[in-house]
């Protein structure tokens, strides 16, 4: 921990001018206490907070601040480095445009402003060295459910006023390489099937594979609803069993929800399978209205495909 | 794809627990560093483990080797809490209604929930929360129709035949019959969580002057 001032702003410091929807303190997530009840948080979109990251040197699940849907704007109180990735949230450096994925210097009393979305839904900010806060159980990652994380520990969201100080100094700043776009409508997640597709009807496999799902305004960090076609299984409620990243789990009215970064721990109903880390990461850009696809992978696509994406942050 | 599911029982038992504790156990001394986390529940454990490092096949493979020749742990393996709590109609408003149903007093009820061990069989819902089990078959009473939008920390609350105690203010759809000043979650503990799974667990009735003795808080669940 820093102890003077000095040290406190050394890798400098934002202040939150005004919020919008919702801006987390986010990184990798929470490990190690899931079987306490304690939820695995993180950024939905972990490809994107890991550009941002790279941009700057950072290691790629440093914390940043997940930007969903826009609003925010933030003024520099000393000239700092930042980098920003995922969705175009038309972001401004005092009024003028910037692009989308990119490290940018904001100087001594510029403010960095986001509107609103123009593709994908959630943007990422990078500070160097990540964000200076008090980590819980080894996460700054902001769940508000369960009053854990972000600046003031207890789940907070950014509230105006607010100051965001970097973790430590920039490394040399990178230039982002041209990367995948934000998921528009026909966007296939991939989805590793489970062992109770055994149990759904041959009729709805094929239609959960084959025709197209509509995400739905029920959709938060928590999990995202799927409307479509409906999928019957013969199980019923199961008891209740840990919960993966990605589960598509099918209640009863057939409509899957699939359960992301915030979700309860445990739950008990039929899950079709589990979300490739990749597609969990797409799945966190896609606004209500998208139509997506799911398709099969085997296990060794979905985590050859990962690997190939941390590689890229070597 | 970053987790398999072990599968021990198919059916919810208190019998089964010593098993569950057993292969918790081994599957963190066998997975070691490859292990992210590991959430047993009534009958199953999720293993979380790193892909970076295990392919799903080796992963299988060490979960299979973690579990040969697995034995029951000692039915002491869990640890014993007794949980002080005030069963009243205005922290527990389902109290009088569940008396009522069996055409008895309030009291018996206390009698009841309070006469027997309880299993804490799964953590979740929120940090701290221990599904536990089985309450006498008299008291099974099913989930509220319409959850209610606040439940006060250290409410009491049975939902068919398995009783918990809100761990932080939440939502929630259980039949509430009392509440305790114990804190099942606090960061500032050494034991974050009171609870882990496979502890047992008893109730202890306590007065109103115990109960605020304790710091237990006494605003009225319809006035939160």
């Amino acid at each position: 921990m820093a102890t003077s001032k000095e040290m406190q702003t050394a890798g400098g410091s934002l202040v939150v001018e005004r919020t919008g929807p919702l801006a987390l303190v986010q990184d990798a997530g929470r490990f190690g206490a899931r079987h306490l009840g304690v939820t695995q948080g993180g950024a939905l979109d972990w490809i994107s907070l890991g550009w941002a990251n790279w941009l700057l040197g950072n290691a790629p699940g440093a914390a940043g601040i997940e930007i969903a849907i826009g609003g925010l704007s933030l003024k520099a109180e000393q000239t700092i480095r930042l980098a920003i990735a995922g969705a175009d949230l038309g972001a401004t450096r005092d009024g003028e445009p910037l692009a989308a994925s990119g490290s940018f210097m904001l100087e001594q009393g510029q403010v960095l402003a986001f509107d609103q979305p123009k593709s994908g839904l959630r943007a990422y900010l990078a500070l160097p060295g990540g964000i200076d806060a008090e980590p819980f159980m080894g996460s700054l990652s902001t769940v508000a459910r369960e009053q854990l994380g972000g600046l003031d520990g207890r789940g907070g969201a950014l509230q105006v006023g607010d100051r965001v100080m970097a973790a430590g100094h920039s490394a040399e700043a990178r230039e982002m390489p041209s990367v995948a776009a934000m998921p528009q409508d026909g966007a296939v997640l991939e989805l590793v099937t489970g062992a109770q597709i055994a149990h759904f009807e041959g009729a709805s496999l094929f239609a959960a594979f084959n025709q197209d799902w509509q995400v739905d305004s029920r959709a938060d960090r928590m999990g995202v609803r799927l409307t479509g076609p409906e999928l019957r299984c013969q199980l019923g409620g199961m008891i209740s069993e840990g919960i993966p990243l990605g589960a598509v789990q099918v209640p009863p009215d057939g409509q899957p929800i699939i359960l992301l970064n915030d979700r309860q721990t445990i739950g008990g109903y039929p899950r079709l399978g589990a979300l490739s880390p990749v597609a969990c990461a797409r799945l966190g850009q896609c606004a209500p209205g998208t139509t997506i696809r799911l398709s099969p992978v085997t296990p060794h696509q979905a985590r050859t495909r990962y690997l190939r994406q941390l590689a890229l942050w070597r | 794809m970053d987790a398999l599911m072990v599968r021990l029982f198919d059916a919810i038992d208190e019998a089964h627990m010593p098993w569950i504790l057993a292969a918790d156990n081994a599957l963190r001394a066998h997975l070691g560093e490859a292990l992210i986390d590991l959430v047993p529940s009534y009958t199953t454990l999720l293993v979380h483990y790193d892909i970076e490092q295990l392919t799903q096949i080796e992963a299988k493979g060490l979960i299979q080797e973690a579990l040969r020749g697995l034995q029951p742990a000692s039915t002491e393996a869990g640890r014993e809490h007794r949980i002080p709590v005030w069963y009243d109609d205005s922290v527990g408003p389902e109290l009088p209604k569940i008396a009522e149903r069996l055409g008895v007093d309030s009291d018996e009820i206390v009698r009841r929930h309070s006469g027997r061990d309880y299993c804490a069989f799964a953590l979740g819902f929120t940090p701290g929360y221990a599904f536990m089990g089985m309450v006498e078959e008299a008291l099974a009473t099913p989930r509220l129709k319409t959850p209610r939008q606040k439940v006060a920390a250290g409410s009491v609350g049975i939902a068919e035949r398995q009783t918990a105690i809100y761990s932080m203010r939440s939502p929630g759809g259980w039949n509430l019959i009392g509440r305790t000043a114990v804190k099942l979650f606090d960061r500032e503990r050494d034991e974050i969580s009171l609870f882990r799974p496979g502890d047992r667990v008893r109730f202890e009735p306590i007065s109103r002057e115990a109960f605020i003795e304790q710091g237990g808080d006494t605003t009225p669940l319809e006035e939160r």
